[in-house]
C-alpha cells in the first residue's frame, strides 16, 4: 500500500517537473514549483525523513515561492521561446537520462539494509546517540553535535548569501524608514489589507505559525524539528504578515536593525558556544564540558546552537525578503 | 516489487535531467534558476532514497523499544542543511537577475548578449 502511494507521488513529481519546464508563463511555473516542493516533502516523509520533509515544506513551498514571485514582479512574467539548439539539448538530456537509468541497475534496491551507505558510520550514530547525547532525535544529535562543524559552515553560508543579496539589491536605496508619502503606496505597499478573507484568515493563522515555529525549535531534540525548520517557519509567518498588512507594518514589528542583529547574533552565538568549549578545557564545539555532566552539557550545547541557527536563518530569510520588497517600491 | 525498488532512482534521473534541460535549453534567467532548483531537489531525493531502510522509521529513538529499525540519519542531516543553503543561494541568484533586468531591461540571455555586442 505504502509502495503504491510512493509510486503515485513520485510519478506526480516527475510530471510536475516536466510541466514546470514546458510552460512559458513564469507565474505558472512558480506556482507549480510550490506544488513540486510539497510533493517532494511528501516523498521525504514516505522515505522516513521527517525532519527533511518539514524543512522542504517550509522552505520550498513557502519561502522560495515568495522569493520567486518577488523576483517576477521586478522582472518579467513571460519568457520568450528560444528556437535554436532545442533538439540538441533534448538529445543530450534524453541520452544522459538513459545512461543514468542504466546505471541504477547496479544500485542496491530501495530499503536494502545491506547497502554500503548503511555500513559505515550511521549505525554508530544510532547506537551511541542515547548514551553520548541522551536525546531521542538522532538527526538533531548528528546535526548539532557529531557534525557541528558542518552545520556551523552551513550557517555561515546562509549568512554570507544574505549579505550578498543585501549588497546586490542595496538596502539603502529601498529606504530605511517607511516613506513619508506612505498613503501613495500601491497595493504592493498596503498588502492585501482590502481583501477581507485573506486578512481575517491570515490574522488568525499568523500567531499559530509563529507558535508552531517556536515549538519546532525547542522540541527539536525530541521530535522532528530544529533551528533550520524553526527559522524558516517563523520567517514564513512574518512574511505572511507582510503580504497581508504591507511591508512597512512588518518592518515596524521586526525592524531592520533587529533583523541584522538576528543574522549576526545567531551566527556569533553558534561560534561562541564553540569557543566556550575551548575556554572550559575541551575542544572547539565540544559541548561535554559546558555542564558538570557530559550528557547534560551536550543537551545544553545543542539547544543553544539550535537557537543560534534559528535566529540566523530567520533573520537572513526575512532580510532577503525585505530586500526584494523594498526594491519593488522604486 | 523488485522493480519498484529502483523506481525512486528512475524518477531521480528524470527529474534531474528535466531540471538540466531548463538550464541548458532555456534563455530566460529565472527559468534557468527554476531548473537549477529542480536539479538540486532531484539530488536531495537521491540522498534521502539511499537512507531508507526496509521496515524502518524516522530516526527518533523510542524509549523502551529495542527491536525497531531506524532509517539512516546521516543523509537526512546533509540534505536538511542543504535545503536551507539552497534557498539562500537561490535568493542570491534572483538578486543578480533583478540587477540584470535593471541594467539591460531584459532577462533573456540572447538579448543581453546582443546588447553587450552592440555596445
Amino acid at each position: 500500500m505504502v509502495i503504491l502511494f510512493a509510486v503515485f507521488l513520485l510519478t506526480l513529481l516527475a510530471l510536475t517537473a516536466v510541466a514546470i519546464v514546458r510552460t512559458e508563463n513564469l507565474f505558472v511555473a512558480v506556482m507549480l514549483t510550490g506544488i513540486f516542493s510539497l510533493l517532494m516533502a511528501a516523498n521525504f516523509f514516505v522515505l522516513d525523513a521527517a525532519d527533511v520533509a518539514l524543512t522542504e515544506a517550509a522552505v520550498g513551498a513557502g519561502i522560495s515561492t515568495v522569493l520567486f514571485l518577488g523576483a517576477l514582479a521586478l522582472t518579467a512574467e513571460h519568457e520568450r521561446s528560444v528556437v535554436s539548439g532545442r533538439w540538441l539539448s533534448m538529445g543530450i538530456v534524453v541520452v544522459t537520462t538513459l545512461i543514468l537509468i542504466y546505471a541504477t541497475f547496479d544500485k542496491p534496491r530501495l530499503g536494502d539494509p545491506r547497502a554500503p551507505v548503511h555500513q559505515h558510520v550511521a549505525p554508530w550514530y544510532l547506537d551511541q546517540t542515547p548514551e553520548l547525547i541522551g536525546i531521542p532525535n538522532v538527526v538533531t544529535a548528528v546535526l548539532g553535535s557529531f557534525r557541528g562543524y558542518d552545520t556551523l559552515g552551513e550557517v555561515f553560508v546562509v549568512v554570507t548569501a544574505c549579505i550578498g543579496v543585501l549588497f546586490i539589491l542595496g538596502v539603502r536605496r529601498g529606504g530605511y524608514s517607511p516613506s513619508p508619502d506612505g498613503d501613495r503606496l500601491t497595493t504592493a505597499g498596503s498588502g492585501l489589507r482590502h481583501h477581507l478573507i485573506p486578512k481575517v484568515v491570515g490574522r488568525l493563522l499568523i500567531p499559530f505559525i509563529v507558535l508552531f515555529g517556536l515549538y519546532v525549535l525547542f522540541h527539536g531534540e525530541y521530535g522532528p524539528g530544529g533551528g533550520f525548520q524553526a527559522g524558516a517557519i517563523i520567517a514564513t509567518g512574518i512574511i505572511l504578515y507582510a503580504l497581508l498588512d504591507g511591508e512597512a507594518q512588518a518592518l515596524k514589528a521586526v525592524p531592520r536593525p533587529v533583523l541584522m542583529g538576528m543574522v549576526v547574533g545567531g551566527a556569533t552565538l553558534y561560534g561562541a558556544v564553540g569557543v566556550a568549549g575551548i575556554a572550559l578545557g575541551g575542544s572547539f564545539l565540544d559541548y561535554s564540558v559546558l555542564a558538570d555532566d557530559p550528557v547534560k552539557g551536550q543537551q545544553l550545547g545543542i539547544l543553544i546552537i539550535e537557537v543560534g541557527v534559528g535566529l540566523a536563518v530567520c533573520g537572513s530569510l526575512l532580510s532577503i525578503f525585505h530586500a526584494f520588497a523594498a526594491r519593488g517600491r522604486h | 516489487m523488485e522493480l519498484f525498488g529502483l523506481y525512486n532512482y528512475w524518477v531521480f534521473a528524470i527529474v534531474l535531467m528535466t531540471g538540466f534541460y531548463a538550464v541548458i535549453a532555456k534563455g530566460n534567467f529565472i527559468k534557468r534558476l527554476i531548473g537549477l532548483s529542480i536539479f538540486q531537489s532531484a539530488v536531495f531525493l537521491l540522498y534521502i532514497t539511499m537512507g531508507k531502510v526496509d521496515g524502518g522509521t524516522a530516526p527518533i529513538i523510542q524509549e523502551g523499544v529495542t527491536d525497531q529499525v531506524y532509517s539512516n540519519p546521516l543523509p537526512q542531516v546533509l540534505i536538511l542543511t542543504a535545503i536551507v543553503v539552497g534557498i539562500s543561494t537561490l535568493a542570491l541568484g534572483l538578486a543578480i537577475v533583478v540587477r540584470i533586468k535593471e541594467s539591460y531591461g531584459t532577462i533573456e540571455e540572447h538579448e543581453v548578449q546582443s546588447l553587450d555586442r552592440s555596445s
